[in-house]
């Protein structure tokens, strides 16, 4: 199921890039190159066969674990890719997160006191998340949190003064193992502001979805016996209605961070980020056809693993599905 | 001696309104003492319950009244005060067992949880009392049951477990509401004779709710008669089935099927007496909102 998924995305991703007009060869010579330059270099890449011929070369070398040249920085494709998939994976999970903890705050204050005011407010709120995407709100943060209050970083991954002591590219990650805290707090004030940018859309989504699931489990039999157990609302709401109104919410979730891990692009191009994102930009901009095809090839396998944890998550959740 | 459970002039309303859910209901029930609360569906029967356990719809409200339980005035209580005492001294058994269980949690913490957090024993001691509770309704194997999940239950095995979690605490007033009217005709008999055994053995009083006369003169030692929320007659059930003052309550009790014709279903109450008590209960609205 995952290998098909994967074969239609190269596939499709495959013939787009080479329909689309714009001559990578072209861009890479220095102007004054003539035009048999750059027929021989067109050869050398391989990108005067058909497309066809181009995707069958291609997948071969796949198979092999060669995933090409990349025609911008002439450097294999793989290790290029490899080395900024961890900081987009930073970023992208510690969006995830946020987004979790704003959406869920939401959700479980909306609920234990709805239908007063802080409710109204709420919704207010998410709907003020939901119809702005996060490229606004990225450049709403740049210019408050950025700019006017500098609090936190708006280039880069981190300060590029700092000696990094890393031996792999999760740097947030590791620099927990190492108990290396203040290279933590640098990372972690390069990451905030992506992140919650990335977080805000989702996290209204979290918090309009939730409350709903919510609000209705509320009501249900079982909830209303726990009160006459003796237990508190807030008891009620975290330890009765909560595992149960994640449920449907849980799916959406992963749907959901599938569209935020596709954000990225963008917003690490907006800050600077250097992880997969960024690169793809550079990527496309070039016409680096072996590059931008590695690059889809690795979102679209995320994009695969994220439905495998959600469903796995869903399942274990849910105890009707767990023995069978 | 003062009634464990004393209702006084109980009227509820749709909130913010001055439509009346419940008309000045009284209502005792003494220690010890199974009281049956019969009318027709939509009567009021399971708002009264659920009145005195403190889990009125958000859409209801209390307009007048009080409600004691063991001499506390459970509606001046703020409200977490009030469900800690209902909590320890008083349990619903739910009308359907199907939806009254947690389905993401096990059937064990379900019935111990209240006496670990709200009655602070130890999690063995309550263990051990699940257990026990689950031998008294009569279930084997107890422990696999407590380690299941409700849906791997069939319904009539989760009521069961719903009455031992409702006496789990050893409660003083037990509400049962409509406790039969979900489940299999054959497992009703089954289940109402162990909820009276129950009840026996743990000497709690018991407010009976269900539409069901037949079941009332075998569970109940009195009974109260509602229509339209309001309180028709109460009796003790040896007089009321000997006669019953009221016309409704005579109406109603000739549309029980007797037990000699166990087939027949619950017929409609007579017309013409719907529309006097009707009339008797508008002109006593007439005077609450005026008066
Ligand atoms: N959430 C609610 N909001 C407003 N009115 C309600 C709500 N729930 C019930 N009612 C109304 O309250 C009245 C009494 O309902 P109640 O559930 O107490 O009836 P009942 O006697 O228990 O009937 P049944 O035998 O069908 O269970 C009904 O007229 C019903 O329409
Ligand atoms: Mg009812």
């Amino acid at each position: 199921m995952m290998a098909i998924t994967l074969f239609g995305a190269a596939v499709i991703v495959f013939v787009v890039i080479r329909i689309v007009p714009g001559n990578p060869i072209a861009m890479m010579l220095p102007p004054g190159a003539t035009d048999e330059d750059i027929a021989r270099l067109t050869a050398h890449y391989g990108l005067d066969k058909s497309i066809p011929e181009q995707f069958v070369v291609w997948l071969t070398g796949v198979l092999q674990g060669d995933f090409g040249t990349s025609i911008s920085l002439r450097q294999p494709v793989m290790p290029l890719v490899l080395g900024r998939l961890p900081a987009t994976l930073e970023l992208s999970i510690f969006a995830l997160v946020l987004a979790v903890i704003i959406g869920g705050a939401m959700a479980l204050t909306g609920t234990r006191f709805r239908g007063g005011r802080t409710e109204a407010v709420i919704d207010v709120a998410n709907g003020a998340g939901l119809s702005i995407p996060d490229f606004l709100w990225a450049l709403v943060l740049i210019l408050t949190l950025g700019v006017l209050y500098p609090v936190f970083h708006i280039s880069g991954r981190i300060s590029p003064s700092l000696d990094l002591p890393f031996t792999t590219q999760f740097y947030a990650f590791e620099s927990i193992l190492r108990l290396r805290f203040d290279l933590w707090w640098d990372l972690l004030k390069h990451m905030f502001m992506p992140a919650l940018a990335l977080a805000i859309p989702l996290a209204a989504i979290i918090g309009q979805l939730l409350k709903q699931s919510l609000k209705e489990t509320m009501h249900l039999d079982y909830v209303v016996l726990a009160r006459t157990k003796g237990y508190g609302e807030n008891h009620v709401i975290l330890f009765e209605a909560l595992r149960n109104a994640v449920l449907p919410t849980l799916t959406l979730i992963g749907v959901q961070f599938t569209f935020l891990i596709g954000g990225t692009v963008i917003i690490e191009r907006l800050f600077s980020y250097e992880g997969l994102g960024n690169m793809a930009i550079d990527a496309v901009i070039n016409r680096d056809l072996p590059l931008i095809q590695g690059i889809v090839l690795v979102f679209a396998l995320l994009f695969t693993v994220v439905n495998l944890v959600v469903d796995l998550t869903y399942a274990l959740l849910n105890p009707r599905l767990r023995h069978a | 001696m003062t009634p464990f459970l004393q209702i006084e002039n109980l009227s509820a309303v749709i909130r913010g309104t001055s439509d009346r859910l419940l008309r000045s209901v009284s209502l005792e029930v003494n220690s010890g003492e199974v009281c049956g609360l019969v009318g027709e569906s939509g009567a009021g029967k399971s708002m009264i319950g659920k009145a005195v356990l403190g889990i009125l719809p958000a859409a209801v409200e209390i307009a007048e009244g009080q409600v004691q339980l063991d001499d506390e005035d459970l509606l001046a209580m703020p409200q977490a005060d009030r469900r800690r005492l209902i909590g320890a001294k008083a349990a619903l058994i739910p009308q359907d067992p199907l939806t009254a269980l947690n389905p993401s949690r096990r059937i064990g913490p379900q019935i111990t949880d209240r006496l670990i957090d709200i009655l602070g024993w130890t999690r063995r001691d309550a263990a051990n009392r699940a257990a026990e509770l689950l031998d008294e309704v009569h279930i084997d194997n107890p422990q696999r049951v407590l380690a299941s999940y409700p849906h791997e239950l069939s319904g009539g095995m989760r009521q069961r477990v719903l009455i031992a979690s409702a006496f789990a605490a050893n409660p003083k007033l037990v509400i049962a509401d409509e406790p039969t009217t979900a489940l299999d005709v054959t497992v009703q008999k089954q289940i109402l004779r162990l909820i009276r055994e129950m009840q026996e053995r743990h000497g709690t009083a018991m407010l009976f709710v269900t539409h069901d006369l037949g079941v009332v003169s075998k569970v109940c030692q009195r009974l109260t008669v509602l229509f339209a929320g309001k309180v028709i007659e109460q009796a003790d059930v040896a007089d009321f089935y000997a006669g019953p003052r009221h016309g409704y309550s005579k109406a109603l009790l000739a549309a029980t099927p007797k037990f000699t014709e166990p087939f027949t279903s619950l017929m409609p109450v007579d017309r013409a007496v719907i529309t006097a008590v009707t009339a008797e209960i508008e002109a006593a609205d007439g005077a609450w909102h005026h008066g």
